[in-house]
């Protein structure tokens, strides 16, 4: 059986394929979402942070013996705690000013971080192998499925589910939604509105931190995976609507899957269609699919 | 005040040394290395490229003999219009004499035609398509270390001969990857073997699970990779995850450097066949050369492209010296007359139309329990003569063929 001249078990097996994809795109828009919810920043050293997860998780494995797991846990600390220095340090000041300003301090972080990795390691990238109990595969009939790859998908939704769960459910997260629409008032309640500020920064970026550990056994670890991942990230997440936790998470999924079938049909598109998308969308609605109008 | 001071004393310098080379231009010979400083080619050309360059003025010893010689770099980030913007500037004002290297074949198409516009010399280490020394030749381009033809002739026919007769190919959409395409095609097609199709993917792309899953459906027993740099690695390490080895297809990767080999581990590397034109573990000349060149660059062992910039200015600064002239066609008409000799490529020649011609190596990467430590990656499969390494003469269209 074949749809539009393509085999179907064919197609099922890009669809899976897409999510897969649209699993890493979730989690980092996710991560930029939460920042710009509630900081107003838009975080262009997200790429580099997710980069410095996976060096993270390549440090631990070669300096302290520790595998995957461990890198798991410990990269989104040690990520994160970076991510607070620098909101501490040099974001903590730019919160009046225009969004342009921290848009040009991240980006030139991110541009910084970048440069310094790729002066000591180089661009050709370092091996991180895939963790030897998720090696292997399921034969899914139409498919051949790494379990890596499934674990992917599994650990995405987990993350993603957990996120939404505590600020759209939680009283931590009312607080978090409360600062976002009036600080002021918040820290007049008793609410320590500049550390919570602190610390979602650094929840966010430890989330980019756990993409690049999940990123590093498929792609090779090198300094320039986040400068290619970024951009399309950011495209997700003006598509999804600037702030839509939501709205990140699904649009991440639905353009992972658009990109992958885009792949099969005209591949020389595959990496501009989302954009193409993200110019449709803005003009369509200038807000985003899931974003409202402020 | 100072800086006149300084300048003065300069052109004073300059007037002692002038009369030994009346010819060559403003008085230095200088060498523009274009290359990917920070993208990924970097480790396979870049910053290495620069490094093999400075080692052959050092070894050369021109400068005792009263030449004055210049390296400089820039990065041409793989994009034609950024590379052409360079090489005029640095023809124009900056008073290049040569740009060597330019990996990325779409760049040094663009840099061939400038320099021969110019009337300048450009050597070619890292750029791959075999158009340079075919219907875009140049009387002002040498094309030193490899060419697509010479990958998909030494790789092609050796895996097509041992059975591997149906093709799928995986390739860069830009200009190298289709070149290295075609002429693996055309080799395919000549020993008898069938290519069931084929997916172009944009450069630098990170995920190609979709792709590959597409060539797993094609059942060909080869899934040829026409592409290069991160591109390989990303292909080759996603393609063991999707078990496309295990399941009875293999993988051709018609170029692949040693970084690469590198990046990619020996345990997943294992077993690929591929050609190169340089180790740096073939005899005592070229240990002793990849020991000086890794201290100057990270611990980074010489590919091939580094290997052949060292050699490519070695044999600039011999025909400099020998016409006592920089002019750049002159140069390079004096470089095809003279035969090369140095320590990494040994004796060797330039034809006509450009092409240098040396023996190429059908190597196989080590198992991990064969490896004595990093860079220790090839054994030498076989030796293709210089004579058929590359194109023939005849076969490539050249105009300045006759």
């Amino acid at each position: 059986m074949t749809l539009f001249g393509v085999p179907t078990q064919a197609l099922f097996g890009q669809l899976l394929i897409g999510l897969i994809n649209g699993a890493f795109y979730a989690m980092l828009s996710l991560g930029l979402a939460v920042i710009f919810g509630l900081l107003n920043i838009n975080n262009f050293a997200h790429g580099a942070q997710y980069m410095m997860g996976a060096f993270c998780a390549y440090f631990l494995l070669q300096l302290a013996g520790l595998g995957y797991w461990w890198a798991l846990l410990l990269a989104p600390l040690v990520v994160g705690a970076t991510g607070i220095l620098i909101e501490r340090t040099m974001l903590a000041r730019l919160y009046k000013l225009d969004h342009l300003y921290g848009l040009l301090l991240t980006f030139g972080l991110a541009l910084i971080i970048q440069g310094v990795f790729t002066n000591y390691y180089g661009s050709a990238g370092l091996p991180y192998q895939i963790p030897s109990e998720l090696g292997g595969a399921f034969n899914l009939g139409f498919m051949f499925l790494p379990k890596y790859r499934a674990w992917v998908i599994l650990a995405s939704l987990i993350v993603c589910l957990a996120t939404w769960f505590v600020i759209e459910r939680t009283k931590l997260g009312s607080y978090l939604r409360a600062a976002t629409e009036n600080p002021a008032l918040v820290q007049a309640f008793g609410v320590n509105v500049p550390r919570m500020v602190t610390l979602t920064y650094g929840f966010g970026v430890a989330l980019a931190g756990l993409a690049g550990v999940l990123a590093a056994p498929i792609y090779t670890v090198n300094p320039q995976m986040g400068a290619n991942m970024i951009i399309v990230v950011f495209a997700v997440v003006v598509i999804g609507g600037m702030g839509s936790i939501l709205g990140a998470v699904l649009t991440g999924f639905g353009l992972g899957v658009i990109e992958g079938l885009t792949k099969v049909f005209y591949p020389e598109a595959s990496n501009t269609v989302i954009f193409v998308i993200m110019v449709i969308v803005l003009i369509l609605r200038p807000a985003g699919l899931f974003g409202r109008e402020r | 005040m100072r800086a006149l001071k300084r300048s003065l004393v300069a052109l004073a310098l300059a007037g002692v040394f002038g009369a030994a080379q009346a010819q060559v231009s403003d008085n230095v010979i200088k060498i523009g290395v274009l290359s990917d400083m920070s993208s990924l080619y970097t480790d396979l050309a870049g910053a290495g490229s620069v490094v093999a360059a400075k080692m052959a003025v050092e070894d050369s010893g021109i400068e005792k003999r009263g030449y004055k010689v210049e390296v400089i770099s820039a990065d041409h980030q793989n994009k034609p219009d950024v590379g052409s913007a360079i090489a005029r500037q640095w023809y124009d004002t900056d008073k290049v004499d040569v740009i060597v290297d330019v990996p990325n074949s779409g760049v040094a198409l663009a840099v061939s035609g400038i320099t021969k516009d110019k009337g300048k010399a450009f050597l070619v280490s890292g750029a791959a398509t075999s158009d340079l020394t075919g219907k875009a030749c140049s009387p002002n381009t040498i094309h030193w270390t490899y060419d697509t033809w010479m990958l998909a002739n030494g790789t092609g026919s050796a895996i097509v001969k041992t059975g591997g007769d149906t093709w799928f190919f995986l390739t860069a959409d830009y200009a190298f990857g289709l070149a290295l395409e075609r002429d693996t095609e055309a080799v395919v097609l000549k020993n008898g073997g069938k290519v069931l199709g084929k997916v172009r993917h944009p450069l630098n792309t990170q995920d190609f699970s979709s792709f590959l899953l597409q060539a797993q459906a094609s059942k060909a027993k080869i899934i040829g990779l026409a592409n290069a740099g991160g591109d390989t690695t990303n292909s080759i390490k996603q393609a063991a995850e999707f078990g496309i080895v295990k399941g009875g297809q293999n993988l051709a990767g018609l170029l692949v450097f040693l970084t690469d080999v590198h990046a990619l581990g020996l345990p997943t590397a294992q077993g690929l066949i591929f050609t190169e034109t340089f180790y740096w573990d073939l005899n005592d000349q070229t240990r002793a050369f990849a020991k000086r060149f890794a201290e100057r660059d990270k611990g980074i062992h010489p590919t091939m492209v580094h290997a052949g910039v060292y050699s490519a200015v070695t044999h600039y600064l011999k025909a400099v010296e020998a016409l006592k002239s920089d002019d750049g066609t002159k140069v390079i008409a004096k470089m095809k007359e003279m035969p090369t000799d140095d320590p990494l490529f040994g004796k060797g020649s330039i034809r006509v139309d450009g092409r240098k011609i040396h023996p190429a190596y059908l190597v196989e990467v080590k198992k991990p329990s064969e490896s004595k430590g990093p860079w220790d990656y090839y054994k030498i499969r076989s030796t293709i003569p210089a004579d058929q390494a590359f194109r023939p003469l005849a076969e490539g269209g050249c105009p300045l063929v006759k």
